[in-house]
């Protein structure tokens, strides 16, 4: 399975991240994105005209939307991550796949304005950044009064995966996570989990480190 | 506002394989500014209609709002045969253009921020090392700087003792040696270019002049840029958001020689834009 991948794009991170925790190898194909503008030449156009990455290949199949190929490989190697199938889980779990398409919109378009200088309405993308993120918030309190961690069930799924990156990158569009404490606690689930890789921007768990060493002395 | 030493100075402006006749829309120390190549592919930098001084070199459009007293400063390894020169591109970060400089000589932050990359847990110990200001060039350099690290380089397979020189030949720019794994004898040149955009706004343009036949040009810019996004949550978090110029505000360890060698130095020319001067 072939990756177009930037390192730095959270869309193709959900790739890597998923396919990390169900331990699928993919080949990363680098894409420079930035500055060199690789997704929109000839090349790439072809296989994905709507200019964006990720796209994964795997044979004849190509696709390029991150939920579906999240899907893809949690229904190849890991399938408990579709969730249980029951109605209402289902239901959740298509629910919070599509609202990522407005974090990717909103806190990630703040980013790009903020960190790679893409032109843009920056204030209208963290206002619509922050109201998605109130409704997340929402969403996983109302959660937790029914007993469950993770945005669709008592387990994580790929609609976590697929809302994780932009979340959790929104300070780098300027946009503070301090006001979030149930996603806050979401965050720390998600990165406590086995096979959990980084970003940057995104650290594991200070706790999972080995202890720092502290000189005698020091401050 | 701006009586400033800086104001003779060197910037970069923008990366010259991206000029164009539209134009990029950006600014100098709060005045806007206009960077195009002219009917002969020229660069030309303009602020509000007055030409600014030009200068191209090492991949990069360089201008200024004063009068630069001196030509920008000289990299020799950027005509050497061999290398690869990359041009890493623009990252946008909230803090001090001095900053962004500061952080970039402090190695002791490797093992935190770039685990597993240019340092990991437990070694981190800063070796002893050497601080000077060279007179005759006016640069600050640190030498036999010596660090652990697990992925020095693109290039580097498994981890090794990585041998560094800083130099800052100018208040935003900062040059770095490196050991370079596939050409001992030779040093990896990685550069930090700083814009100020305002006092507590800088654009980053991270250049590199490189020995490396096998990785490919992408993979080269994204290991900078991996690297360098590390680094820009930490400085858009850094309090307080100027560079504090007095002693005694910040306590310094025997990694921060070169920060403490930097802010002397700028004090002295009394380059201060997106400093702090009086402690609060
Ligand atoms: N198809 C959407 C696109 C994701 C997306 O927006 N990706 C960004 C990179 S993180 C992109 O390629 N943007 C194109 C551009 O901004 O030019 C997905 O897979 O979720
Ligand atoms: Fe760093």
């Amino acid at each position: 399975m072939k990756l177009y991948n930037y390192i730095l794009s959270p869309s193709c991170y959900k790739v890597r991240l998923m396919a990390a925790l169900i331990g699928v190898r993919l080949e990363l194909r680098p894409v420079d994105f930035h500055p060199g503008g690789e997704h929109r030449g000839p090349e790439l156009m072809a296989l994905n005209p709507a200019g964006s990455i990720p796209i994964l290949e795997d044979g004849d199949l190509v696709l390029t939307e991150s939920s579906a190929i999240l899907v893809y490989l949690a229904a190849k190697a890991a399938p408990e991550w579709l969730g249980s199938g029951k109605a209402e889980e289902a239901a959740r779990v298509q629910q919070w796949l599509s609202f990522s398409g407005r974090l990717t919109a909103s806190l990630g378009g703040a980013r790009l304005h903020e960190m790679l200088l893409r032109p843009g309405d920056i204030g209208a993308f963290q206002a619509q950044g922050i109201a998605a993120l109130r409704e997340l918030e929402a969403g996983l309190f109302e959660q937790g009064l029914r007993g469950q961690r993770f945005l669709a069930a008592d387990r994580p799924t790929v609609a976590d995966i697929a809302c994780f990156p932009y979340v959790a990158l929104a300070p780098d569009g300027g946009v503070s996570l301090d006001p979030y404490p149930a996603i806050r606690l979401w965050s720390r689930a998600i990165r406590a989990l086995d096979g959990f890789i980084e970003m940057p921007g995104i650290h594991r768990l200070h706790e999972l480190k080995p202890e720092p060493h502290i000189e005698p002395g020091e401050a | 506002m701006t009586q400033d030493a800086m104001i003779d100075e060197w910037y970069p402006v923008g990366l010259v394989s991206q000029l164009d006749s539209f134009g990029r829309k950006t600014a100098l120390m709060g005045e806007p500014i206009d960077v195009a190549s002219d009917a002969d592919g020229n660069a030309r930098v303009t602020a509000n209609g007055r030409t600014l001084p030009v200068c191209v070199r090492y991949g990069h459009v360089w201008s200024s709002l004063g009068q630069p007293q001196k030509e920008l400063f000289a990299i020799p390894e950027a005509d050497q045969p061999g290398r690869r020169f990359v041009d890493v591109g623009v990252v946008r970060v909230r803090c001090s253009p001095l900053r962004a400089v500061e952080n970039f000589l402090d190695i002791a932050h490797f093992p935190f921020v770039h685990t597993d990359i240019l340092g990991s847990e437990p070694h981190t110990e800063v070796q002893n090392y050497k601080v000077e200001i060279r007179e005759d060039a006016d640069e600050v350099w640190a030498t036999q700087v010596k660090f652990y690290q697990p992925q020095a380089a693109r290039s580097a397979s498994g981890g090794i003792t990585t041998e560094y020189m800083y130099r800052v030949p100018a208040p935003t720019c900062s040059v770095l040696y490196k050991t370079c794994p596939p050409r001992p004898g030779e040093w990896d040149v990685i550069t930090l270019f700083v814009q100020p955009l305002a006092e507590d706004l800088c654009d980053v343009w991270p250049w590199m002049a490189l020995f490396d036949d096998e990785s490919s040009m992408t993979d080269l810019i994204h290991f900078q840029q991996t690297i360098f996004l590390q680094d820009r949550s930490i400085l858009e978090n850094q309090i307080p958001r100027l560079l504090p110029l007095d002693p005694g505000m910040e306590i310094p360890t025997r990694a921060d020689l070169t920060s403490v060698a930097y802010r002397r130095w700028l004090k002295r020319h009394g380059y201060t834009y997106g400093a702090q001067l009086v402690a609060q």
